[in-house]
């Protein structure tokens, strides 16, 4: 997880914070963000799914992207907003409801994947002609250039990673934030909305990457550390690193961007069909849309599969042998899962190896050891959906 | 008895012509979680520096090294179902292998307590 660079690591809001936590602050994507706290990265990733773990997210790339000439028409501010940002991704924008959240992909020409994303409409109609748009961290440089340049002269993107970025997830996460905005219980699963609190405005979200319950909290910096505080002080509520958040995000079965996917990962390989929507696919009108219609009919190479791994847990770079020994793929992220207390990893198949069941080997530190492949995801989602109005 | 160290952070106790082998107490808290040690086989010739055995953290694994030759006279079986005692008793029940010495001369080479904590600072 961490990188090497010799650019000054960035800071995070909550930089004092962290430190006053004993975080032990590592290098990643460029900033200084705690791996784990002192209770260990086993007893973080416990905690999140039995009761509520607080992460800092800062480093990621919230951003708003503005229609510059609005007609005061929500709808159709909406749709021409929708329109420019259409093109570069594969998920239908233009049908989002108001206070709606899509996870979309970026592609390139070729179908690779850019970058995966969430895409919101805000609730509010005063905002008509706007998108909120939260990308990833390592990638948020050239996702904001690219966004920008497809739509210079009719929008303007506001980059909004100044601010403090807090996920809250576990079963406990709705009790917590409801009782300090009680409004926030009527949001369900994928879908935001602004909301006052201590005085600033909160952008919250019911959504994660950690399969459980929870929301993300878009909060302006200078009252980062108050939010953070306030949500500390309930004692369902701990402090959770970067190391939790990866092991967490393995087991719900969620890729992670620059390993189980990268600009030569089509959203088909990846498994993400559902990203796919169904009116693009009819469109054909997004960027490598024949490669990925193509794969989408069943002329498919590769496609992502989860894989319990008996033994050592099967890291990055691991190769993927079938029962004959011969090499057929590559895990692109493993290791140990806290809640079945066994490794797991993904990794890239051809489809022949990918049922169910299917029993292969995976080569640790140069010997064999037996893996079968599994459905995704590892640990089941506890998502709280709610209906549409 | 004595106890030695490496700069790897590898300890071994010695008593007699056999030491016991493990990982400092500094050593399992920069890793974190052990989920699982690949232990070396009982009878295994080792040479200083041979990688004796694997210690698997959440995050990463990492090799661990014999301090001194010898072969392997025991491992702990423990660690295969409770790999966390790693962390919990580093110096104690969290022991990995214990081997009998080729050469004590070697472990002259090896940092004594005072030198060790002065290498963790």
């Amino acid at each position: 997880m961490s990188e090497s660079s010799d650019a000054p690591l960035k800071t995070v809001p909550l930089n004092d914070e962290h430190i006053k936590l004993a975080g032990r602050m590592v290098p990643f994507s460029g900033y200084s963000l705690p791996v784990q706290y002192p209770t260990g990265i086993i007893a973080e990733h416990k905690w999140t799914r039995e009761h509520a773990g607080l992460f800092d997210v800062s480093h990621m790339g919230p951003s708003f992207l503005l229609l510059t000439d609005k007609s005061g028409d929500a709808q159709a501010d909406h749709e021409a907003i929708a329109a420019l940002v259409e093109p570069l991704v594969v998920g239908d924008i233009r049908g989002l409801k108001p206070g709606q959240i899509r996870y979309t992909l970026l592609l390139n020409d070729e179908g690779g994947t850019r970058d995966d994303l969430m895409i919101a409409r805000p609730a509010d109609l005063a905002w008509g002609g706007t998108l909120y748009i939260i990308v990833n961290a390592g990638t948020k440089g050239a996702d904001w250039g690219h966004m920008a340049a497809a739509t210079a002269g009719t929008a303007t993107l506001n980059q909004a990673d100044n601010c403090g970025l807090l996920a809250l997830q576990g079963p406990e996460a709705i009790a917590v934030l409801s009782a300090m905005i009680p409004e926030i219980a009527d949001l369900g699963f994928m879908t935001h909305a602004s909301f006052k609190w201590g005085g600033t405005t909160l952008v919250v979200s019911r959504s994660g990457y950690t399969g459980e319950d929870g929301f993300e909290i878009l909060v302006q910096p200078e009252f980062a550390t108050q939010l953070w505080n306030a949500l500390l002080s309930d004692a369902r509520v701990k402090p959770i690193g970067l190391g939790a958040r990866d092991s967490l995000r393995l087991e719900a079965g969620l890729p992670l961007y620059g390993h189980d996917l990268d600009d030569t990962v089509s959203p088909i390989e990846a498994g993400l069909n559902f990203a796919v929507s169904k009116r693009r696919r009819e469109a054909a009108d997004f960027p490598g849309a024949q490669r990925v219609l193509t794969e989408l009919a069943g002329n498919l190479g590769r496609v992502r599969v989860g894989l319990f791994v008996e033994g050592a847990p099967a890291r990055e770079g691991a190769t993927i042998v079938d029962e004959h020994g011969q090499g057929i793929g590559r895990v692109t992220s493993g290791g140990f899962s806290p809640s079945l207390s066994r490794a797991i990893a993904l990794g890239f198949v051809h489809p022949n190896h990918a049922a169910p069941g299917t029993k292969l080997q995976v080569a640790v530190r140069e010997r064999l050891q037996p893996a079968e492949v599994t459905t995704l995801p590892f640990v089941p989602h506890r998502y709280v959906r709610k209906a549409t109005p | 008895m004595t106890v030695k160290y490496t700069e790897d952070h590898e300890y071994i106790r010695v008593d007699g012509a056999t030491g016991t082998v493990g990982i400092t107490n500094y050593a399992q808290d920069q890793l974190g979680d052990i989920v699982f040690v690949e232990l070396p086989k009982v009878g295994q010739k080792l040479k200083k520096g041979d990688e004796a055995a694997v210690v698997e953290s959440v995050k990463a694994a990492s090799e661990i090294y014999a301090p001194v030759s010898g072969t392997v006279t025991a491992i702990n079986d423990a660690l295969t179902g409770e790999p966390g005692l790693i962390n919990t008793s580093p110096d104690a029940d969290g022991w990995i292998y214990k081997l009998s010495l080729d050469n004590p001369g070697e472990l002259d080479s090896l940092l004594d307590a005072a030198a060790y904590t002065k290498h963790t600072a």
